[in-house]
Formats: C-alpha cells, sequence, structure tokens
C-alpha cells in the first residue's frame, strides 16, 4: 500500500512550489518593478472605482480595431487614459470585433452627457457601435466594498474555525483539528491569490467581487474536504488497533477516503469546466478561479491538513530548525 | 416494502408532483401565485443604479421620502418586477429590468422634480442651461465639476419667485396648449399653492410683455412672455415633444425629492448580452449534468443511475423553488446552482463509496446500505454546514454592498444544500431500499459492489 504519510515533507515541498512564486508576484513584483511596496492583484472597478465599458462594432472588421483607436477615442470624450482590451466574439457565425474599455467612474450628477460624448466620438470614428454593458462605480462604493470584503473574509474564517473546533469536540484534541483545517484553509488562499496575482501580470485578470465570492466559496469547500477526511480520522481513532501507529490510522484513513475525494474532485471539475468552456465570458474569471480553489482545497485536505496532523503528534518542528528545513507549518504553527 | 419507505416514496412523489406543477404551470400561474422565472439584470437586461444623497447632512426621513417618491415614479414607468430599496443610510437602490433607454428613464426617475420659476432680469435663457437660483445656488451639476474654486465664478444667481415645494401635485396633468403662436403643443398643467401662488400672481402682473423663465431641477425649460397675469398661480408649460412632456410630468406628479440625488453607481447590461448569456448557461449546465451523470453511472452503475434520477429530481425541486420563492436568477446565481449539483453528488459519493466498503468487509447488502447511511451522515453534515455557513456570510456581505450578483450565488448555493441533504438522503436511499430485493450476489456487478478482500490500493480505486 502507498504510504502517504511518509513522504508528508514533499506533499509539503509541491504546496510551496505553488504557493511561492504566487507569494512573490503578491508582494514583491510591486515592490521590484515600481519600487512601491503593494499587493500584485489588478483590483477591478467593484474595488477602485471607474467604469467598464463592453463595446461591439458591427461595422469594423476585427482585424482593422486597435485599441489606441478606442483609446482615442474615449480621450476626444474627456476619458483620457481608457484601458482598452480587444474581446472578439462570434455570434451568429460570424466575427464581431468587440472590446472592454475600462475608465474613470461617470460623473455623478449628468452621467448621461458623458455617455453621449464617448458614443458620439466612437461613431464618428467606427460607424454603429453598440454598448452592451456599462457599470461605473464611485470611488465611495468601492472604498466600502473592499472594506466589506475583508469583514467578509475574516467572518467567514472565524465562524468556520469556531464550527470547527466545536464539531470535533469529542476528538482528542479539537484545537488541532481546527488549527490544521484552518492551516489547509489558509494554504488554500495563497494558492488562489498567488495564482490571481501571476494571471494578472499575465492575462490581466482583475479581483472583483465575484472573485471574492470565488474564494469564500474556495474557503468553506476546503473546510467540507477537510472536514470529511477528520471526521474518518476520528472515526478509526476510536476503533484503532493496539498495534496501529497514529501516522497508520492517517494514512488509512486518506486511503479511505481517497475515492470519495477524487470522485467528487471530478464531479465538481466536471460541471465548473462545463462552466468554464460553455458558460460564456462574463463569468469566465469567476469559474476558472472557483475551479482553482476547488482542487487546491482538495489538495490540502489530503495532503497538508491530515499531514500537519501527523507532523503536530510527532511534534516534528522540533528537528526542523536543526536540519534547517522551514515550511509554511512552521511559521504558521 | 417497510412503512416509512412507502411514506418517504410518497412524500418525493408529492413534491416531484408539486415542483413540476409549479414548473410547468400553465401562464406561470400557480395557485393564483406568479411562479415565472425571474431573470436578474444581467440576464436581461435592464439597470440598476445606487443613488446617494448630493447633500451630506441628509437626514434618514428625507432619503425615506425620496425612495418613496422614486417608488411611485417607477411604478408610474409600467415596467415590470422593479426594485426600490434602501440601501444603508443614505443610499437607494434601483433596479429597471427589461427598459429601452435606461439611462435616460434613470434620469426622470431621480429629477429632483423642483420647479421654480424666476426672475430672468428680461432675458431669455437659453433653453437646457444650469442655472443658480436663489433657493437652490449650488446645484449638483455645477459643483461636480473639480475646477472651481470660487462658486461666485458659476454664473448669477437668479431670484426665484416660487419654492418647488408650495407645487399642488394634484393640480399636475398632462395637456396641450391653446393655439399661441406656434399652435397646439403638449404642456403640463401646474398650479401653486400659498405663498408662491400669490408672488407668482403678483410678479406676472407686474412684469406683462417680459419674459419669465421656468426652471426644473436648476435646468431652464422655457422663457415665455407673460402674457396676462397668473393670478390664481396656475399656468401650463409648454414642450415640444410628447416624450419631454411625460418627462416633465412624471418629475413633477409625485412632488418633489426633499435632496437632491447623484448616481454613484450604475450597471447597465443590454437585452442582447443577457439572451446570450442565457443561452450560454443553459448550455453549460445541460453539459454538465450530462457529463456527471454519466460519470455516476458509469463508476457507481446501478447506485449512480439511481443518484442521477435523484439529480434530476433535486434539479426539478430547485427550480420549482426559485419560481416560488421567487429567487432572481443570475449569472452567478446559475453558477451556484451548477456548484450545487456537484455538492449534490458529493453526498451520494461519500455514501456509495461507504456502501461499498461496508459490502467488501463481508456484511450483507442490506446492512451495507443502512451502514453506508449512518457513518457517512456526520460527514455530510459537517461539510454541509461549513458550506451553509460561507453562503449566509455572501448573502450578508452581499446585502451590505447592494451587488445582486453575489447574493444570487449565496442563495442558490445555500437553497442547493439544504435541498441536496433532502434529495442525496432521502430520495436516493428510499429508491436504494426499494431496488434492494433484485440484489444478489451474482447481480453485485450491477450495484458496483464486489467482495475482493482488501481494499484495493489508491491508483485502482481511483480509476
Amino acid at each position: 500500500m502507498e504510504h502517504l504519510v511518509r513522504r508528508r515533507y514533499w506533499w509539503f515541498a509541491f504546496s510551496l512550489l505553488i504557493i511561492l512564486p504566487g507569494l512573490y508576484m503578491l508582494l514583491l513584483h510591486p515592490l521590484v518593478t515600481t519600487g512601491r511596496f503593494a499587493i500584485g492583484l489588478r483590483p477591478s472597478i467593484d474595488f477602485a472605482g471607474g467604469a467598464l465599458w463592453e463595446l461591439r462594432f458591427p461595422e469594423t472588421t476585427p482585424e482593422s480595431l486597435t485599441t489606441d483607436r478606442i483609446a482615442q477615442a474615449f480621450a476626444t470624450a474627456g476619458f483620457e487614459n481608457a484601458q482598452v482590451q480587444l474581446s472578439p466574439t462570434v455570434i451568429d457565425g460570424r466575427q464581431i470585433a468587440a472590446a472592454l474599455a475600462r475608465t474613470r467612474p461617470l460623473s455623478e450628477s449628468d452621467p448621461n452627457a458623458e455617455i453621449e460624448a464617448v458614443m458620439a466620438a466612437l461613431n464618428s470614428a467606427f460607424g454603429v457601435v453598440t454598448r452592451e454593458r456599462l457599470e461605473s462605480v464611485g470611488p465611495t462604493v468601492s472604498a466600502e466594498s473592499t472594506r466589506s470584503a475583508i469583514i467578509a473574509v475574516l467572518g467567514a474564517s472565524l465562524v468556520i474555525l469556531l464550527y470547527l473546533t466545536w464539531a470535533f469536540r469529542k476528538a482528542p484534541h479539537p484545537v488541532r483539528y481546527g488549527v490544521c483545517a484552518l492551516i489547509s484553509m489558509l494554504h488554500d488562499v495563497l494558492v488562489v491569490l498567488g495564482i490571481a496575482a501571476i494571471l494578472g501580470v499575465t492575462i490581466g485578470l482583475e479581483v472583483d467581487a465575484l472573485f471574492l465570492t470565488a474564494l469564500l466559496t474556495t474557503l468553506s469547500f476546503s473546510v467540507h474536504d477537510t472536514i470529511v477526511v477528520f471526521d474518518r480520522i476520528r472515526e478509526n481513532l476510536l476503533n484503532r488497533h493496539p498495534a496501529e501507529t497514529f501516522d497508520d490510522v492517517v494514512n488509512h484513513s486518506l486511503v479511505q477516503t481517497l475515492p470519495r475525494s477524487i470522485n467528487t474532485q471530478l464531479t465538481t471539475f466536471f460541471t465548473l469546466t462545463a462552466l468554464l468552456l460553455f458558460g460564456g465570458d462574463t463569468i469566465r474569471n469567476f469559474v476558472l478561479m472557483l475551479l482553482i480553489g476547488l482542487i487546491s482545497g482538495t489538495y490540502s485536505s489530503i495532503f497538508n491538513a491530515a499531514q500537519l496532523l501527523v507532523v503536530w503528534e510527532h511534534r516534528e518542528w522540533r528537528s526542523w530548525f536543526g536540519r534547517g528545513r522551514r515550511d509554511e507549518a512552521a511559521t504558521a504553527v | 416494502m417497510q412503512n416509512r419507505d412507502l411514506f418517504a416514496l410518497i412524500l418525493i412523489i408529492v413534491t416531484l408532483g408539486l415542483a413540476l406543477a409549479i414548473n410547468f404551470a400553465p401562464n406561470n400561474n400557480f395557485l393564483g401565485r406568479d411562479v415565472s422565472a425571474r431573470l436578474g439584470l444581467d440576464l436581461q437586461g435592464g439597470i440598476q443604479v445606487l443613488l446617494r444623497s448630493a447633500d451630506p447632512n441628509a437626514t434618514a426621513e428625507e432619503i425615506a421620502t425620496a425612495a418613496g417618491v422614486i417608488e411611485q415614479r417607477v411604478n408610474a414607468l409600467g415596467v415590470g418586477e422593479t426594485v426600490v430599496q434602501r440601501a444603508g443610510n443614505d443610499r437607494i437602490i434601483v433596479e429597471l429590468p427589461g427598459v429601452a433607454n435606461p439611462e435616460q428613464a434613470i434620469e426622470t426617475l431621480r429629477g429632483t422634480g423642483r420647479l421654480e420659476f424666476i426672475d430672468s432680469q428680461g432675458q431669455y435663457l437659453a433653453e437646457g442651461a444650469i442655472v443658480r437660483t436663489s433657493s437652490s445656488p449650488n446645484p449638483p451639476q455645477l459643483l461636480e465639476s473639480e475646477t472651481v474654486t470660487d462658486v461666485n465664478s458659476l454664473g448669477p444667481i437668479y431670484q426665484s419667485i416660487t419654492d418647488g415645494a408650495d407645487l399642488d401635485t394634484s393640480a399636475v396633468q398632462p395637456t396641450f396648449s391653446q393655439g399661441g403662436t406656434l399652435g397646439s403643443r403638449p404642456a403640463v398643467a401646474f398650479a401653486f399653492r400659498g405663498q408662491s401662488a400669490q408672488r407668482l400672481a403678483s410678479f406676472t402682473a407686474a412684469n406683462v410683455g417680459r419674459p419669465m423663465c421656468i426652471v426644473l431641477d436648476n435646468v431652464v425649460v422655457s422663457c415665455p412672455v407673460i402674457n396676462a397675469a397668473l393670478t390664481d398661480g396656475s399656468g401650463v408649460i409648454e414642450v415640444t415633444t410628447n416624450a419631454e412632456r411625460d418627462q416633465i410630468f412624471n418629475k413633477l406628479k409625485y412632488g418633489a425629492l426633499p435632496v437632491p440625488l447623484v448616481i454613484e453607481t450604475s450597471r447597465t447590461v443590454t437585452a442582447t448580452l443577457g439572451q446570450e448569456s442565457v443561452a450560454a448557461s443553459i448550455r453549460a449546465g445541460i453539459i454538465g449534468l450530462v457529463v456527471v451523470a454519466l460519470f455516476m453511472t458509469l463508476f457507481y452503475r446501478g447506485p449512480g443511475l439511481i443518484a442521477t434520477i435523484a439529480l434530476l429530481i433535486y434539479t426539478a425541486i430547485s427550480f420549482a423553488i426559485y419560481r416560488l420563492i421567487p429567487v432572481t436568477l443570475t449569472l452567478p446565481g446559475i453558477a451556484g446552482f451548477i456548484l450545487s449539483i456537484g455538492l449534490a453528488v458529493d453526498a451520494n459519493v461519500l455514501i456509495f463509496a461507504r456502501l461499498r466498503e461496508e459490502y467488501r468487509r463481508g456484511r450483507s447488502i442490506r446492512n451495507a446500505l443502512e451502514l453506508g447511511f449512518v457513518e457517512s451522515w456526520p460527514a455530510i453534515r459537517d461539510s454541509s454546514v461549513s458550506t451553509l455557513i460561507t453562503s449566509i456570510v455572501l448573502f450578508m456581505f452581499g446585502n451590505s454592498f447592494g451587488v445582486s450578483l453575489i447574493k444570487g450565488f449565496a442563495l442558490t448555493l445555500g437553497l442547493g444544500i439544504v435541498l441536496s441533504l433532502f434529495t442525496a438522503v432521502i430520495v436516493t436511499r428510499t429508491f436504494l431500499r426499494l431496488a434492494l430485493p433484485l440484489f444478489s450476489d451474482e447481480r453485485a456487478w450491477w450495484f458496483g459492489v464486489d467482495r475482493r478482500e482488501t481494499p484495493p490500493p489508491a491508483a485502482t480505486a481511483a480509476s
């Protein structure tokens, strides 16, 4: 039988391999490139304020449409520094030129005049232009959203931690289970944030209200998976053979829950992949982040949370510093 | 068949029957209740705005009054499923689905509706010009431009003759002006009361032959010449088009807003984009369901098939509940539902995995089945609660935020968890129990179980 527990430091190393580049992009990349300390995520208009225009250009061929020309049209209408991204779509088998433009927010007292100015500028440059979506978020709202986002993440984590401690109150060390589940939750948050930071730099992924929803869902699914694994460990500990070591019990439990973990993972994976491929552009990034979060959540429940229980049982951190070995558990415990 | 199985079966059939009756109700009317599917703004097109008082010192009552006035104006538009809701202390959320020109509609709705007559000192002011009046010297339209450092540079302040608060809204009527040099034109009749009526009478009596400007929310509507004194404080406002008349009428009819409102956040989606999203999500949902059904049937065989039937029942009940409550479906809401399919299956996977294990340990199929349900229950319960907690947090967060998208996701996910407990546990269990008489050791394969002595290594178990 494969001994999953014996290789625990390999699993931790793999987690670090994913997390460390993300952490670099998240914390150090802005410092390296701009010299200022910042979080390496691209906030969307939900959190930074601004306006997002989704435009279609039925009279323009996709090849002749350039971001510069669109930005130019926005500038003449009083929206300097529009960030434009081309997003050609296929409608009824025909390629339609389309673009997303991000600008400052619309005027609060007279937005229609500004919309008309932009559309007039676009029409004179490209002929017929349709405005499929327009979202404008003022600076006060975006600041409040950021605040409630942080409260939501902290609040959810706290309630889940309390619930975990309560759920495992009959196990020998309830706090231990809670903390290990929390560390694996933290692992998933770091994976999702890190990948979001990397994708932010590479494909311009923006962090919006839906991203936050994906993050919170990841939290709950991570705990969901961890509970299933821990539940089995708790049960097997109660009926353990005298000859079985703690490592054996954990390993045994992991092997028992593995088919379930993989199958559940697969079914969610199927539905989310269907959504990713066929569900339309608007929620594509949301579904992508959910998918990454779910995979990370399953991985961390098996290969981090349960393994950390073993580390804790042996108090292995006493020997880490002697050998100079570190991982995320060392800082978190 | 045992009594409790019979009871459960009847419960399932009744629930499913109700769900189907709701989903396929003729004219979307179920026992006098409208059960049509509600689509969010992102799916049917429309606008959502967050209005905030331009005056930071506005009281809660003023905002409440403003929300009431806006609600009346919205109802006058005759659009279905609109929302006018107060958010926090100083904000109002307005949602208008399926409006042809949403920004224009919002502009009319949030117009303060303060009708003033001003003494323009004999000048004809341009129509559409923004002017400062003595009762509203600093209109938000002028203050927004950040270059303003000296308020005196904004132009002269004209003396207001009337006060918008004295407008008698019951006298506001759409009408046609009688003749005049331009012939019959659309117009809105109005009347002032009290002080304003007296001042209007004395001003017009003293200034016959000179122009007087009509100003609505600091924008000049027109500057007619005074032909005769308006002794009773009533008159008409002439405009050019019927659309213009309807806008002015709507602004005046339900009274003036106690505070001017600005648009803090707005989200508009066209109906075209909405329809494309609906088509895309339906496609994604069906493909996802089919793949999950195939996977479950191939991997768990008989029980997998039963789980698939349970999943279809789950889908039917979910949509019935969405129609009944009603839950407004948004794109993230649909994503939440599709995600909950995965959760609904998860409970079954837990149970079946346990069933296989118990059977391999040499228990009879009946015992293995019952144990599978009993032993996997704590894990199903605990994990569902943690996801439920998150959906509640998300729902509250979405509420404080005014973003209906997040609320939609939280609601469908949370409902999905509760409902999947019903289908995954009661429906699957009852069906499996009913299928048990078909079981024999030769047919074990059909039940996805076998009697290998040792649990297989992880790699093959997962394949």
